[in-house]
C-alpha cells in the first residue's frame, strides 16, 4: 500500500522543523518513529503535501539526570527507555516502555510521538499523568513549557499548535518511599490495550502521603482518576482503602463498547488493574523489587 | 502532483553491499528491498504493521520494513534474511529452524529469523520467556510457535557453545 505522494524534508534542528511546518502549512506534518503516522498514511486516512523528518536531528533523544530531574529527549525511542538505567528510580517508566506493542515497534516509536498523538489508548500519556512532568515545546517563535495536566485537550488532540514540536519531557524524581506500577491488559502484543492503569504513590509509614492514578483506553482522553486518588491520599494503605480506590476508579472510567469488550467488561478490568497496580506500587515504595508487565488475554 | 515530487538521493548498505539510489519519498523500505534491489526474501504479510513478516534489521535494530520509508534508511545499514547464510553455509538459526520443523508454509520465516537473530545477537543466554517476548511481533499462522521457540533455543545453545 502506498501513501498518497508527498514531498520529503529533512530538518537539522527542531527549530528548523517548526519553521518548515509553519511555512508549509496545514498539509504538512512531522515524522518521528512513524509507527502511528505511516500506517495512517498507508491507509490514506491521512494525506499530506509535505513530511518533515525529525529522525536526522542530532541530540534530541538523550535520557539524562540533571539535579533532581530526568530529562528525556522527545525522539527517545520506546526501546531506549526500556533499556535506560537513568530512569531506574522511576520503575513505572520501564513497565510502560517494555510493554508497548512489540520489539520492532519499540525500536522505532518515540515517547514524543506518543504524547503528540494524544491517543486515549496510548501508554505514555497514562503513565506520565501520574508523575510531576513538564513538557517542553518549540515553535517558530520560541519555547514554552506545559505541565502534563494541561497538555491533552481531547482524543488525538494536544495543546500544541500545528507548527509546534515537543522537544523534551522533564520528570521530577519522586521523593523517598515512592513507588509506582503500570499494568495494561491486552489481547496480543502488537495491539493497543483493552484497559490500563498507572499508579504512582509516596508512603509515610503505612499512610499514603501522595498518589497519582490514571486510566487508559477507557475514555476520550486518558482519565486522571481523582476520586480514586482521594480514597488513598492521607489514608492508611490496606486492602480496604485499596478496594475503595479501585471501585472509585471503576466509576470514573467512561469506556465504550467496541471489539475489545463491553462497557461492563472494561470497568471490571479497570477495578482489577487499579487494585493490582496499587499493590505493586506499595511494595515498590517499601523497597521491594517487583517485575510487572502487560497482561495478555 | 506525482510529477512535481522530487526524488530523494539515498545511500544504503544492504547485507554489506552499498547502493546509491534515488527514491520517491513515499517508497517503503520493504518495496526498496523487494522491487528495487530484488531481495524478495523479505515478505509483505499484513502491510499494516502487525504481522512482522517484513522484519529486517536497520542499524542493528529489528524494524517492520512496511512501516519505514526508504528515505529514512539513508546512510543506514540494513540486514535482510539473505544476509544470514555465509559462503553457502546456513546460519545456525536457519539450520535449527529446519531441524526442529519450525516452519510449514514459510511465509513468516524471514521475519521470525530476523527477530530471533536480533534477540540472540544481544545475548545468546535466553529463557523461553525471553524468546516469546523477542518474537511477540511476528505472527505465524501455521506452526503454533512451539517448534519456533525450540529452534531458537537450540541455535542459542549452539551459539553459546562456540
Ligand atoms: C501495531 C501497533 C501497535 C501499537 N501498540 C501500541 C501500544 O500498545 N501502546 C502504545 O502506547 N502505542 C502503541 N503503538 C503506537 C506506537 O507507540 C507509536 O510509536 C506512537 O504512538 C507514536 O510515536 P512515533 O514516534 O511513532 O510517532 P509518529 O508516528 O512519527 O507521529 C505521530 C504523530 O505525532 C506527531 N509528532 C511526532 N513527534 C512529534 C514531536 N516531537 N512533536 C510534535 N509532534 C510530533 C506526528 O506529526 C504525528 O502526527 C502501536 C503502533 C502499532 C503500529
Ligand atoms: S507486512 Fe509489515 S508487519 Fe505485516
Ligand atoms: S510457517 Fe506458515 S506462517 Fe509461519
Amino acid at each position: 500500500m502506498y501513501p498518497s505522494p508527498f514531498r520529503y524534508h529533512r530538518a537539522r534542528s527542531l527549530k528548523e522543523a517548526a519553521s518548515l511546518l509553519s511555512e508549509l502549512g496545514e498539509g504538512s506534518k512531522a515524522l518521528a518513529g512513524g509507527q502511528s503516522l505511516i500506517p495512517l498514511m498507508k491507509l490514506r486516512l491521512v494525506s499530506l503535501s509535505d513530511l518533515v523528518d525529525l529522525n536526522f536531528i542530532p541530540g534530541v533523544s538523550a535520557i539524562e539526570q540533571k539535579d533532581n530531574q530526568i530529562h528525556i529527549g522527545a525522539l527517545a525511542r520506546h526501546a531506549d527507555l526500556e533499556k535506560s538505567q537513568t530512569t531506574a528510580p522511576i520503575p513505572i517508566i520501564h513497565d510502560c516502555a517494555s510493554g508497548i506493542a512489540d520489539v520492532q515497534i519499540r525500536s522505532r516509536g518515540t515517547i514524543g510521538g506518543s504524547l503528540a498523538e494524544a491517543d486515549p489508548s496510548g501508554d505514555w500519556p497514562c503513565v506520565l499523568l501520574t508523575l510531576p512532568v513538564e513538557l517542553r515545546c518549540v515553535g517558530p517563535k520560541g519555547e514554552r513549557t506545559v505541565p502534563i495536566s494541561k497538555f491533552f485537550v481531547d482524543a488525538y488532540t494536544s495543546v500544541m499548535e500545528h507548527d509546534e514540536l515537543l522537544s523534551g519531557i522533564i520528570v521530577k524524581l519522586p521523593p523517598p518511599h515512592s513507588g509506582g506500577a503500570y499494568l495494561a491488559f491486552k489481547r496480543s502484543p502488537p495491539v493497543y490495550p483493552t484497559a490500563s492503569a498507572a499508579v504512582q504513590l509516596t508512603l509515610e509509614g503505612d499512610v499514603c502521603k501522595d498518589v497519582g492514578i490514571a486510566l487508559g483506553c477507557v475514555g476520550l482522553t486518558t482519565i486522571k482518576a481523582v476520586q480514586a486518588e482521594q480514597q488513598l491520599r492521607g489514608k492508611s494503605i490496606d486492602q480496604k482503602s485499596i478496594t475503595r480506590a479501585a471501585e472509585a476508579a471503576m466509576a470514573e472510567a467512561d469506556p465504550q463498547t467496541d471489539m475489545r469488550g463491553s462497557i461492563d467488561y472494561k470497568r471490571t478490568l479497570v477495578r482489577a488493574l487499579v487494585k493490582r497496580a496499587t499493590e505493586v506500587a506499595v511494595r515498590r515504595a517499601r523497597g521491594e523489587k517487583v517485575e510487572v508487565s502487560h497482561y495478555y488475554a | 502532483m506525482r510529477d512535481q515530487i522530487p526524488l530523494v538521493p539515498i545511500e544504503v548498505k544492504v547485507n554489506g553491499k552499498s547502493h546509491k539510489l534515488e527514491v520517491e519519498p513515499r517508497m517503503l523500505l520493504v518495496e526498496l528491498l523487494r522491487d528495487g534491489l530484488g531481495l524478495t526474501g523479505t515478505h509483505i504479510g499484513c502491510d499494516t504493521t502487525y504481522c512482522g513478516a517484513c522484519t529486517v534489521l536497520l542499524n542493528g535494530n529489528p524494524v517492520k520494513s512496511c512501516t519505514v520509508f526508504a528515505v529514512q534508511a539513508d546512510q543506514g545499514e540494513i540486514m535482510t534474511v539473505e544476509g544470514l547464510a555465509k559462503d553457502g553455509q546456513l546460519h545456525p538459526l536457519q539450520s535449527a529452524f529446519s531441524e526442529q520443523h519450525a516452519l510449514q508454509c514459510g511465509y513468516c520465516t524471514p521475519g521470525m529469523l530476523m527477530s530471533s537473530y536480533s534477540l540472540l545477537s544481544k545475548s545468546p543466554s535466553v529463557t523461553d520467556k525471553d524468546i516469546v517476548k523477542g518474537i511477540a511481533g511476528n505472527v505465524c499462522r501455521c506452526t503454533g510457535y512451539q517448534n519456533i521457540v525450540k529452534a531458537i533455543q537450540l541455535a542459542a545453545q549452539q551459539t553459546k557453545g562456540r
